[in-house]
């Protein structure tokens, strides 16, 4: 029974309903039941929706319709993404909250570094306390429409929806539904709870509530070994559809295509299909340029980890590890997929604990990088390619010695002659300017090589120098041109009477005819006062 | 039938006034509204869909939900500035109340005009502070953000006491409890009014007005 063809009964058809269901059997009625269950699963479906677009990082708007259609439920309108409905039917595999099956879904942030943290689980539990007299059909159905209504109020009240509105480079916000017991040991200490609401029905009580964490610094120890860098994970940035079935965590930024959700997740599946093939046989020298090559499928939709193709990583779901950070992201059951192609080098039950530990060894460390960084960039390109041969290039000099380094990476011209230019750095008048007559060097030697003193050791063909050309500076007036006449004049003497001997010495010269001038003007003082009588 | 009343209370700067106010009353009206009912044949009826919108404050870090209602959202945020007019030209030191009023028309016989009973009334409470810096306006700005959540959260938790409902209404009476004058939406009818309080605290000139007013009404 769709929402379309629900008719509500006034209130006074349903008294007199009421009076005849009191006559009969006061349990529920299969109708009811059936209804009742409906309104349950549906109840569940929606609310994920809800949970799931509030932490999408961008702002939801539906339209209100006066004649009601056909697909929504409690008269609200709330879009299903096609993803999110999958992996809640998924999680409540054909069940419904019960007493002791609690319906999860559990929100949690990533960093691009790997650090992950539960920021918010949400719980819709049902106990045993039953109203029996309620309207399953009418009463029911309002009440859950309206704890709709107060959870999307509060989804956007909780911390959590200010950190998923800024989601992009620095994190990104995954969602992990699950079913059974709650699990609230990964929100840190001093949680809060707050809850939605209650709607009594017949069977139970359901409860919706929120348990978020209210200690925000996150985890300083690394999960993880090996982290490179994550790039490019802003993935909406890269793909129009979601990330398709990865075992554990969703991403929260899902934008819808509008009519085509059917096709797209279609679409998706199909792309799970080829990264399958392409994964399951490449040996590791290859695993890269496999990756590579992956990167460009055609519709641009990446799912790099199917479940069913990763043997070795257990479906992460069902490895409840309290307290474990974070849960485990999507992206790092991809390496596991090296293993098994690694002849089991690398370790393969708990991928899920150490995703970026231990590349293949035969690929250098640059590729370990790109392996991981391969995960996150969804776009492919044929700049990934020139990357990877890059750093391989500069980790393929490391153990070489710097002079090496500095010179085969710098792409100097005539940088075969550098080596010799960085011994002669000692020498060069330029780093070290000369006290007074210079020693031997090249480069004066050359300019100076028609005076005397200075007569290079090294002759001029020793080393290469760019020649220095100052701009408009050719005039073939002048017998030297303006380099020359600057490079020649760049070091001057000091000038006389700012070296400190001369001044040195007239210090002393001064104090010791300081006497004898006394003298001479003691004589002539009358003189001096006569001079004086004049000024004034 | 006991009316339920709630009162929340709010300290705000006065650019912040708007947005708190239009937060609050459009979380109340998101509970208290349904989809246009379409009355069919044997007394039964049908409900339209009630869209959702979420709306950023500007001067306040906060995001509210509203109904998707272009009609709705003018009739509220023209009460909420009449209520900041009179707030900001009444020379009291900033403080008043806007009381969001649900109530069910009772009809009456000639020359008594309607009854209107109220069930549910939400009173907010607002006191304006000035701010003397920016980072004082800074550190108000998500204060309030927090507040209004606090807000919120207690909005959902006295509308989830699931207490009195007005009975759904046959299709001769729904105007009697709803106000079916929207196009998209149809909330309970309700109604808006303010209180400045003077310096006395007290408001004797409005609460007599008003009733002058709703004896009159005809």
């Amino acid at each position: 029974m769709t929402a379309s063809l629900f008719n509500y009964l006034s209130d006074t058809e349903s008294e007199k309903l009421l009076v005849a269901h009191v006559t009969m059997d006061s349990d529920l009625s299969p109708q009811d039941r059936k209804d009742l269950d409906k309104f349950i699963k549906f109840f569940a479906l929606k609310t994920v929706q809800v949970i799931v677009q509030a932490r999408l990082g961008e702002k939801i708007c539906t339209r209100s319709s006066s004649s009601p259609t056909g697909s929504d439920w409690f008269t609200l309108a709330i879009k299903d993404i096609p993803e999110v409905t999958h992996e809640a039917k998924k999680a409540l595999a054909g069940q419904l909250p019960s007493i002791g099956r609690s319906m999860c879904v559990e929100i949690s942030l990533k960093t691009s570094e790997g650090d992950s943290m539960e920021l918010e689980t949400w719980c819709l539990e049902m106990n045993e306390k039953c109203e029996k007299d309620i309207k399953v059909s009418y009463t029911v159905y309002t009440r859950l429409s309206l704890l709709l209504k107060s959870l999307l109020a509060i989804t956007r009240v909780t911390p959590a929806y200010k950190l998923s509105r800024k989601q992009g480079h620095d994190y990104v916000i995954l969602y992990r539904i699950y079913f059974g017991d709650v699990q609230l040991s990964g929100l840190g200490d001093g949680f809060q709870t707050v809850r939605v609401g209650i709607v009594g029905t017949p069977i139970g009580t359901l409860t919706l509530s929120c348990a978020y964490r209210t200690n925000l610094a996150l985890m300083s120890s690394r999960q993880f070994e090996r982290t490179a860098p994550i790039m490019g994970i802003i993935i909406d940035h890269f793909v129009e559809r979601p990330l398709g079935n990865t075992a554990l965590m969703h991403p929260c930024n899902y934008r819808a295509p509008g009519e085509e959700e059917g096709g797209a997740y279609a679409g998706v599946e199909d792309s799970q299909e080829v990264c399958t093939t392409s994964f399951s046989t490449s040996p590791p020298s290859q695993l890269c340029t496999s990756r590579m090559s992956y990167q460009t499928p055609p519709m641009g939709a990446v799912d790099v980890c199917h479940p069913t193709a990763c043997t070795t990583a257990a479906h992460p779901h069902q490895m409840v590890v309290p307290g474990k950070e974070g849960g485990v992201p999507q992206v790092l059951l991809q390496p596991s997929h090296g293993t098994q192609a690694d002849h089991g080098r690398l370790p393969s039950c708990p991928a899920a604990d150490m995703p970026h530990q231990a590349p293949p060894s035969s690929c250098s460390s640059g590729d370990a990088d790109v392996l991981s960084r391969s995960t996150e960039v969804k776009s492919a390109s044929p700049s990934e390619a020139i990357e990877t041969t890059f750093t391989r290039k500069v980790g393929a000099f490391v153990n070489k010695p710097t002079t090496q380094v500095t010179t085969a990476s710098l792409d100097l011209p005539f940088a075969a002659f550098a080596p010799r230019a960085y011994d002669l750095e000692e020498n060069d008048p330029m780093v070290h300017p000369p006290a007074s007559p210079t020693p031997s060097s090249p480069l004066q030697g050359s300019l100076h090589s028609q005076s005397s003193s200075q007569s290079g050791g090294q002759t001029q063909e020793d080393f290469v120098m760019v020649d220095f050309k100052p701009a408009f500076s050719k005039d073939d007036l002048l017998p030297m041109d303006l380099g020359t006449f600057y490079r020649e004049f760049q070091n001057p003497p000091q000038l006389a009477s700012l070296s400190i001997d001369v001044s040195a010495q007239s210090m002393a010269e001064d104090l010791d005819s300081l006497p004898e001038k006394l003298a001479i003007y003691e004589k002539d003082i009358d003189e001096f006062d006569a001079f004086v009588d004049t000024l004034q | 039938m006991n009316c339920r009343s709630e009162v929340l209370e709010v300290s705000l700067e006065g650019r912040q006034v708007d947005e708190a106010l239009l937060s609050l009353l459009h979380t109340i009206l998101l509970h208290r509204s349904t989809g246009k009912f379409h009355y069919k044949k044997e007394g039964t009826y049908s409900i339209g869909t009630v869209g959702t919108q979420d709306t950023d404050c500007d001067f306040i870090d906060f995001t509210f939900v509203r109904v998707s209602s272009d009609e709705l959202d003018r009739v509220i945020r023209k009460a909420v500035t009449e209520f900041k007019d009179a707030l900001g030209n009444s020379g009291s030191d900033g403080m008043g109340q806007i009381s969001l009023e649900f109530y069910q028309k009772k009809k009456s016989r000639w020359p008594f005009s309607d009854e209107c009973i109220p069930w549910e009334v939400w009173t907010i409470k607002v006191n304006v502070v000035n701010l003397a810096n920016e980072q004082e306006r800074q550190i108000c700005r998500e204060k309030v953000g927090e507040k209004l959540g606090e807000k919120v959260i207690n909005i959902v938790e006295v509308i989830n006491r699931h207490e009195y409902l007005p009975k759904m209404p046959t299709q001769s009476e729904v105007d009697n409890v709803f106000d079916t004058s929207l196009k998209d939406v149809q909330p309970y009818l309700y109604k808006i009014t303010y209180q400045i309080t003077d310096s006395l605290g007290t408001s004797v000139s409005t609460t007599m007005r008003r009733l002058i007013k709703d004896t009159l009404a005809l």
